[in-house]
C-alpha cells in the first residue's frame, strides 16, 4: 500500500500527520505489536523470505550472510575487533557467553538478533558503577577486520554483544563506532536503572561492501533517562532495530536518528518504544537524507501504549528530504493506544523533495543554487543534530554531513534546473 | 547612475488549466535615485511584476525584455540576477528551517558581494540595521522567517534589503498586513535606502496608506497586465478618493 504524501515541502513545520496509519482504533491492519514474536532461540525465526511485515522493505538477499541459514543459525567468524577506551570511572570487561548478566535486556525480536545471540563468541560489558559520574565520553570501536578479506565474497560473517550498564544514578555518555569492512549482526544491551542518565550515540560508518544487523535493546528503570542516538553514513546495507522498554514510572527516552543514504545504500530503522508502566516520556526523531540512485531508506516507528502505561506522554517523528533521482524513502509510523488515560501521543511523517520555494527564496538573495542546496540540507539536520547535546558529537555530525554533502553535491552541481521536479523518484508514506 | 528599463513585457503563469497571459505589454524605465510607485486592483500583474523581475520559475517571458544598464536581465539566472542588483522583498517570504539568521544575511552578503564582509564591521553594520528596524539580537539566531509573525518577516526583507544594497529593490506589496506601527518601522527603513541616490525602489502595493510614508516620484496603475495610467504622487491622492473602480469600469473584461 503506498500512498504519495500531499506535502513536498522541507519545510518541516508545517507537515501533518497522514491519517492512513493506525490508531490502534477500529480494525488493525496487522495484529499488535505486543504479540509479534521474541525468543532467544534461533529456531524460532524463520529465515526471512522478504514477505514478511518486519523484512517487506529489506534486501534480504543482500542480508542472506547474517541469517546462518546453511549452519543453523549460528555464525563462526571472527571479522570484527572491539575497542574500548573508557572514562576513568567507567569498568570494562570481556566476559564468556554465560555471563549471567547479559541477556537481561529485552529478547530478540527477528532473525539477525537471534543468530547475534546464537553466535558471538564473547561479550564486552561496560560498567557505570553506581553513583558514578563518567568525566569522559567512552569510546567504543567496533572494527571490521581487513584481514578477513579485502573481497566482499571474503567477508566473514561475524556476531557481536555489547552491554551497557549504567547503573543507579549513574551518569555516561557511550559512543559507539562501528567503521571498516564487515558482514556483522549485533546486539547492543542498554540498561539504565533507576536514575540513571545515559546517553548512547551509535555510529555506522562502515565501508563500502559492509553488511549490517543491529539490535538495540534498551531497559530503562525508574526515573532514568536515556538518550539513544544513531547515525547511519556508511555500509551497503545497515538495518537497526533499536527497542526501548520502560520497566520503572518516571523514566524517559529521546530516541535521535540520522541517516545519509547515497547510491545502492540501504539503510533501515526500526524502532519499537513500549510503554508498559505509567508516566514515560518517549520522544523519537529520525532524519535522512537520500541522493542517488538506488538509494533506499526506511523508518519505521512503533510505539505501544498498554492498558497500564496511564500518563505516558510520547510523540514520533520522521522526516526524509530527497535529494535526487531514483531514490526511495519509506516511512511507517504506527501508535497503539490501550489507555485514554494518557499525556499525549502523537506521530508526524513527511517526505519531500527539495521546496523549490525555498531554493527560489535563497538564491534570490544571490546565494548559487549550489550553496542553496546545502544551506537547506545543513538546515533540515541542524536541530536534530543540536538535540544530542554531546558538542563533540554534534562538531564530528556536522563534519560528517559536509562529507556527505559534499559528495553528493558533486552530483547535484551537474543537475540542470528544472530537473529535479517532475522526475520520477518515489516519495512514499506507508501504513503498515 | 543605472537604469532598470522594461520593455513591451509579456509574462504567463503556469496554472493546473494551463498557461494564462497575466502581463500584456508593460513598460518602464526605472533609474536610480526614483521611487515608482506600482499600483493596482487584484489580479492586474503587479506581483507577476515583482516575480517576472526576479527570475521565478513559475513565470514564462513570453515576449519583450528587461535590461539593467543594458544587460540581459532575462538571460540571468535568479541568484545572477541578484547579484548585479536586484532585489525583491517578497510578500510571503518562505520558511527555511535550521539556517539562522545571521548565518543566511552573511551566506547572502558574501555571495552578492563575491567576498565575505570583514568580520567586524559586518557585525556592526548587522546590529545597527537591526536596532533602526527594531528588530531583538536574539532574531539573528532564530531559523530564517520560521515561526515569524508577519511584521516580522517584512522588516527581515527590509533588513536584507538594507544590508544587501542592491541597485532596485522590488517592494512586492510589503505594507500588506502590518499595523500603523509596524508599516511606519517597515517605511522608516525604505526612507533609509532612498537616501542613497544609486538605489531605484520600485514600490508595489494595493493601498495608498504607505504612500503617506514613502513619496513617490512616480505612480503607475496597473490594470489588466500593463499600465492603464501614470503620474506623479498626485495620481495616488486620485486613487485614495476614487478608488480603481473608473479602471475596471473602463476595462472590457478581465
Amino acid at each position: 500500500m503506498t500512498t504519495a504524501t500531499d506535502s513536498l515541502s522541507t519545510d518541516h513545520s508545517k507537515a501533518t500527520a497522514d491519517g492512513s496509519h493506525s490508531h490502534g482504533v477500529g480494525p488493525l491492519p496487522e495484529a499488535s505489536r505486543a504479540s509479534r514474536p521474541t525468543s532467544f532461540d534461533v529456531a524460532d525465526f524463520a529465515v526471512p523470505h522478504g514477505r514478511e511485515e518486519e523484512w517487506r522493505f529489506a534486501p534480504v538477499a543482500r542480508l542472506a550472510p547474517l541469517f546462518a541459514a546453511g549452519t543453523d543459525g549460528v555464525l563462526d567468524g571472527h571479522g570484527v575487533l572491539t575497542t574500548v577506551v573508557e572514562a576513568p570511572e567507567v569498568q570494562v570487561e570481556i566476559v564468556e557467553r554465560d555471563d549471567e548478566r547479559l541477556g537481561k535486556a529485552g529478547k530478540p525480536g527477528d532473525r539477525t538478533s537471534a543468530v547475534a545471540w546464537a553466535s558471538f563468541p564473547r561479550a564486552t560489558i561496560v560498567t557505570i558503577p553506581k553513583e558514578a559520574v563518567a568525566s569522559e565520553v567512552t569510546s567504543i570501536r567496533i572494527e571490521g577486520v581487513e584481514g578477513a578479506g579485502t573481497h566482499e565474497a571474503a567477508l566473514e560473517p561475524s556476531a557481536t554483544h555489547l552491554l551497557i550498564h549504567a547503573e543507579a544514578l549513574s551518569q555516561a555518555v557511550v559512543v559507539i563506532d562501528h567503521i571498516g569492512h564487515a558482514a556483522l549482526t549485533e546486539t547492543v544491551e542498554i540498561v539504565a536503572d533507576d536514575g540513571a542518565h545515559l546517553t548512547v550515540v551509535t555510529v555506522h560508518d562502515w565501508a563500502d561492501g559492509s553488511v549490517h544487523a543491529s539490535s538495540h535493546r534498551l531497559r530503562i528503570g525508574r526515573d532514568a533517562t536515556v538518550k539513544h542516538i544513531a547515525v547511519t553514513l556508511g555500509g551497503d546495507v545497515v538495518r537497526i532495530t533499536p527497542d526501548a522498554e520502560f520497566v520503572g514510572e518516571g523514566a524517559s527516552v529521546k530516541m535521535l536518528g540520522l541517516y545519509f543514504a547515497d547510491a545502492g545504500q540501504h539503510q533501515e530503522q526500526r524502532l519499537f518504544v513500549d510503554h508498559a508502566v505509567p508516566n514515560c516520556i518517549s520522544r523519537v526523531a529520525y532524519k535522512g537524507a537520500l541522493q542517488g540512485e538506488g538509494a533506499h531508506t526506511v523508518w519505521v516507528g512503533d510505539v505501544l501504549i498498554r492498558a497500564a502505561a496511564e500518563g505516558t506522554d510520547t510523540y514520533e517523528l520522521n522526516r526524509n528530504l530527497v535529494l535526487s533521482d531514483g531514490a526511495r524513502a519509506d516511512s511507517v509510523p504506527n501508535l497503539e493506544i490501550e489507555t485514554g488515560l494518557i499525556e499525549g501521543a502523537g506521530h508526524a511523517s513527511a517526505t519531500g523533495r527539495f521546496d523549490d520555494e525555498q531554493l527560489f527564496y535563497l538564491r534570490a538573495r544571490g546565494i548559487p543554487e549550489s550553496d542553496a542546496r546545502r544551506l537547506v540540507v545543513r538546515g533540515f539536520f541542524a536541530e536534530l543534530i543540536h538535540e544530542i547535546g554531546v558538542p563533540a558529537i554534534e562538531e564530528r555530525l556536522i563534519g560528517a554531513i559536509e562529507r556527505e554533502l559534499e559528495k553528493s553535491m558533486s552530483v547535484l552541481d551537474s543537475l540542470s534546473e528544472g530537473h529535479v521536479e517532475g522526475s520520477e523518484v518515489s516519495l512514499t508514506t506507508e501504513r503498515a | 547612475m543605472s537604469t532598470l528599463e522594461i520593455r513591451d513585457l509579456h509574462v504567463s503563469v503556469e496554472t493546473k488549466e494551463g498557461p494564462k497571459q497575466i502581463l500584456r505589454g508593460v513598460d518602464l524605465t526605472v533609474a536610480s535615485g526614483e521611487t515608482h510607485a506600482i499600483m493596482g486592483p487584484n489580479g492586474s500583474g503587479k506581483s507577476t511584476l515583482a516575480y517576472s523581475l526576479a527570475g521565478h520559475p513559475k513565470y514564462h517571458v513570453t515576449s519583450g525584455t528587461v535590461t539593467l544598464d543594458g544587460e540581459d536581465v532575462l538571460a540571468l539566472s535568479v541568484d545572477a540576477r541578484a547579484r548585479a542588483g536586484l532585489f525583491l522583498a517578497m510578500q510571503y517570504p518562505v520558511e527555511v528551517p535550521g539556517v539562522s539568521v545571521s548565518n543566511f544575511l552573511r551566506t547572502a552578503k558574501t555571495a552578492i558581494d563575491g567576498t565575505a564582509p570583514p568580520l567586524r564591521s559586518w557585525v556592526k553594520d548587522v546590529r545597527t540595521a537591526m536596532d533602526n528596524l527594531r528588530m531583538d539580537p536574539t532574531f539573528a539566531e532564530r531559523s530564517v522567517n520560521e515561526g515569524f509573525s508577519g511584521g516580522e518577516k517584512k522588516r527581515h526583507e527590509i533588513l536584507q534589503m538594507e544590508l544587501l544594497k542592491p541597485k532596485f529593490a522590488i517592494l512586492d506589496e510589503t505594507d500588506s498586513g502590518l499595523d500603523v506601527d509596524a508599516l511606519r518601522v517597515v517605511s522608516e527603513g525604505v526612507n533609509r535606502v532612498k537616501e542613497n541616490p544609486d538605489v531605484g525602489v520600485l514600490l508595489i502595493t494595493h493601498y495608498t496608506r504607505i504612500l503617506r510614508y514613502i513619496t513617490p516620484d512616480f505612480v503607475h496603475v496597473f490594470v489588466d497586465g500593463k499600465v492603464a495610467e501614470e503620474g506623479g504622487p498626485e495620481l495616488a491622492d486620485r486613487l485614495e478618493n476614487e478608488g480603481y473602480d473608473r479602471f475596471l469600469s473602463s476595462t472590457p473584461a478581465l
